[in-house]
């Protein structure tokens, strides 16, 4: 196979990646980057991996035929039922692997950013399940809005610690939990929670990740009698579990690869997290990628419904494919994700994340036709956001 | 282009402790900035660094964080500052740094922004965020077609081998920093660091090295210049801008505190 859209020796994908970090944190970086990809080969890291990947996480998650979505868009739709997973989202396949690779760094103490608070409760988790300990940074406004996965982190035995510097949310969150890192280099590794952040960040966390894109697989092998499905729709926050989704169709030109960002309340309003629709290249949390930024340079803040997609950038690897054409990429408005989330609940049953709605929302753009095959990745189920659906779909009346 | 750079002169002819003092570019007001260089240059500073503000500074502290924001706010950016500094070399002499982060430089155009730099008689640049491989790939052509010297820093975690290729491709001085931390997490200097100052100071570096982080007063400025050409003071006097009432003076009498001169 030809891994064209994988990371280079540098730790860049075309023109995007790279680790732009302080010197400070270069030694910790360093031995990450000279390590990760032993560590991970190894024999044992990977039977412990999947492991707690099968008994802990519940792996395989299935792949369900959604009959009624099937007949409503007249194709052949499944979801990758990630919303199952321990934690109620993929992240914990993510924490799981940064965890292993943590404890053979030889650290003792992890650091976390989270914006909705699921990858900082997927860090608790496995950090409660090793005996670690666990400091999650969290935007004083997150904080606020998201109170019940602060409350998880908290019995999960977790010390949240409010940013309370620039716009006290997910962005500000990274900042504090690097410059924690920075504070303490020694005993401490830091879990970055998607394909973000510099060099091998991004390309760890895809493999982490990957293990949904090898199910799928296997699982349409045996459901559709081919290994491929012709497109594959995911949300991209900073991009993990697209690229998880992605990450074994890569390189299969028959597969097509659909990228559903946060229009918030529309691209051309002033308020939104589309970052391939209004970013330009720049630098943000140690790497180059495309960056919503005032001409100055400086960090826009974003706007969506989802927290989990309220960032100004994407991981230098969806750059890349946005760039390159392999994956298109569509900005979904908060109106539409809540339409979709509301349709997937009636018509099959299942309440999904408001991130993962936006990946649901795209059915209706794509024109799939009857004999295709359609997977969308359900990153998450929709508990966390119950107070917003009860809100905004009126659940009250 | 080829004059001698400030630093390069500051450093040969020096005869006591070097200061250098970091202040963020418009703050406390967006119109502070040539007051608050004129009057370091009055009170005896060495070599100025000027912050350019930026939205993310993972480098530094909450002191420095906030008179980032504070400056960004009142409308802050790298041209407005360029235009502040434009007739700079009419009253400053001692050599200027900039520092800043590599987000707002690559929107200005790398090129573009060396340009401006020489014009208006910027000597330096430290840019925490950018590594030195892309240092060498990308930027280190550029910024010495325009006689810009790139400083780069090195921690205690910093390995004797990276430090003897820093060395190798510095110029001016190298940007000790004091303890694994960001800017202004701590004050004062222990016995530990004392042991790093000490070995950094047995590697026989090409270049000089001024201490910085943690730096705030007379005594820690004395003590960490026992081990190297002088010292960096922040976050200290950030604090101060934030608080006086007449910036001129006070700056002035806090430089000859530090320098002894008063
Ligand atoms: C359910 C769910 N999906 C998606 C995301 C977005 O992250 P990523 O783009 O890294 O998958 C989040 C982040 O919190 C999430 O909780």
């Amino acid at each position: 196979m030809n891994h064209s859209f994988q990371v280079d020796e540098r730790g860049y994908y075309g023109d995007f990646g790279g680790a732009f970090i302080p010197e400070m944190l270069y030694p910790n970086v360093e031995e990450l980057r000279s390590r990760y990809l032993d560590i991970i080969a190894d024999q044992s890291f990977q039977e412990e991996f999947h492991a707690l990947l099968k008994d802990y996480v519940g792996r395989p998650t299935p792949l369900f035929k959604a009959e009624r979505l099937s007949a409503k868009y007249n194709t052949n739709i499944y979801l990758k039922r990630e919303d199952l997973c321990h934690t109620g989202a993929h992240k914990v396949n993510n924490t799981i692997g940064q965890i292993l690779v943590a404890k053979r760094l030889g650290k003792n103490k992890i650091v976390a950013e989270t914006g909705a608070g699921q990858h900082g409760v997927a860090t608790a988790t496995v950090c409660a399940l090793m005996g670690m300990e666990c400091i999650v940074y969290m935007g004083a406004i997150d904080i606020e809005r998201q109170a019940p996965n602060v409350a998880r982190m908290r019995m999960l035995g977790a010390t949240v610690v409010a940013a309370q510097s620039g716009s006290k949310t997910l962005k500000d969150a990274t900042n504090e939990a690097m410059r924690h890192w920075i504070n303490n280099p020694v005993d401490t590794h830091y879990i970055i929670g998607s394909v973000v952040g510099p060099h091998p960040y991004p390309d760890m966390v895809a493999r982490f990740q990957s293990v949904i894109s090898e199910e799928i697989r296997s699982q349409l092998q045996e459901k559709e009698g081919r290994d491929y499905p012709d497109y594959v729709i995911a949300c991209v926050g900073g991009g993990s579990n697209a690229a998880g989704a992605f990450y074994h169709f890569l390189d299969e030109p028959r597969t097509q690869l659909i990228a559903a960002e946060a229009a918030g309340q529309g691209v051309g309003t002033g308020h939104s997290a589309a970052t391939t629709f209004l970013g330009k290249a720049g630098v943000l949390h140690g790497s180059k990628s495309l960056l919503m930024q005032t001409e100055d340079g400086q960090v826009i803040e974003p706007y969506s419904i989802s927290a989990g997609l309220d960032y100004p950038g994407i991981g230098p690897m969806h750059a890349h494919l946005f760039k390159t054409g392999r994956a298109k990429f569509y900005d979904i408005t908060d109106e539409e994700a809540l339409e979709a989330a509301l349709e997937c609940s009636m018509l099959e049953g299942i309440i999904p994340a408001l991130e993962s709605a936006h990946a649901l929302a795209v059915f209706g753009k794509l024109n799939a036709k009857p004999n295709e095959v359609v997977v969308v990745n359900l990153s998450g189920r929709g508990d966390k956001d119950l107070s917003t659906y009860q809100q905004r779909l009126k659940l009250n009346d | 282009m080829t004059r001698m750079n400030r630093i390069t002169k500051l450093f040969a002819e020096a005869t006591e402790p070097i200061l250098n003092v970091y202040a963020t570019a418009g703050y406390p007001n967006f119109g502070d900035t040539m007051t608050v260089l004129n009057a370091l240059q009055a009170g005896g500073v060495d070599i100025i660094e000027i912050g350019m503000p930026y939205s993310d500074p993972v480098a530094d502290g909450e002191t420095i964080q906030q008179s980032n924001q504070v400056s960004l706010d009142q409308g802050m950016t790298v041209a407005h500052l360029f235009e502040q500094l434009k007739d700079m070399r009419q009253t400053v002499s001692v050599p200027v740094l900039l520092m800043g982060y590599i987000n707002p430089v690559l929107q200005y155009g790398v090129e573009a922004f060396c340009k401006k730099c020489a014009e208006v008689g910027v000597d330096g640049l430290i840019l925490p965020d950018l590594p030195m491989a892309e240092y060498e790939s990308e930027y280190q052509a550029i910024f010495e077609q325009y006689g810009l010297y790139n400083i780069f820093l090195i921690t205690p975690q910093t390995t004797d081998a990276r430090i003897a290729q820093i060395d190798a491709i510095s110029q001016g001085f190298i940007y000790m920093v004091s303890s694994a931390s960001t800017t202004g997490a701590k004050t004062g200097i222990s016995s530990d660091q004392e042991t790093y100052f000490k070995r950094i100071e047995g590697m026989n570096l090409k270049n000089p090295r001024l201490i910085g982080f943690g730096i705030s007063d007379r005594a820690s400025f004395l003590k960490a210049s026992e081990s190297a050409a002088g010292a960096i003071i922040g976050s200290a006097f950030v604090k101060l801008l934030g608080q006086a009432q007449d910036l001129h003076s006070e700056i002035v009498g806090f430089v000859q505190s530090i320098k002894g001169k008063k």
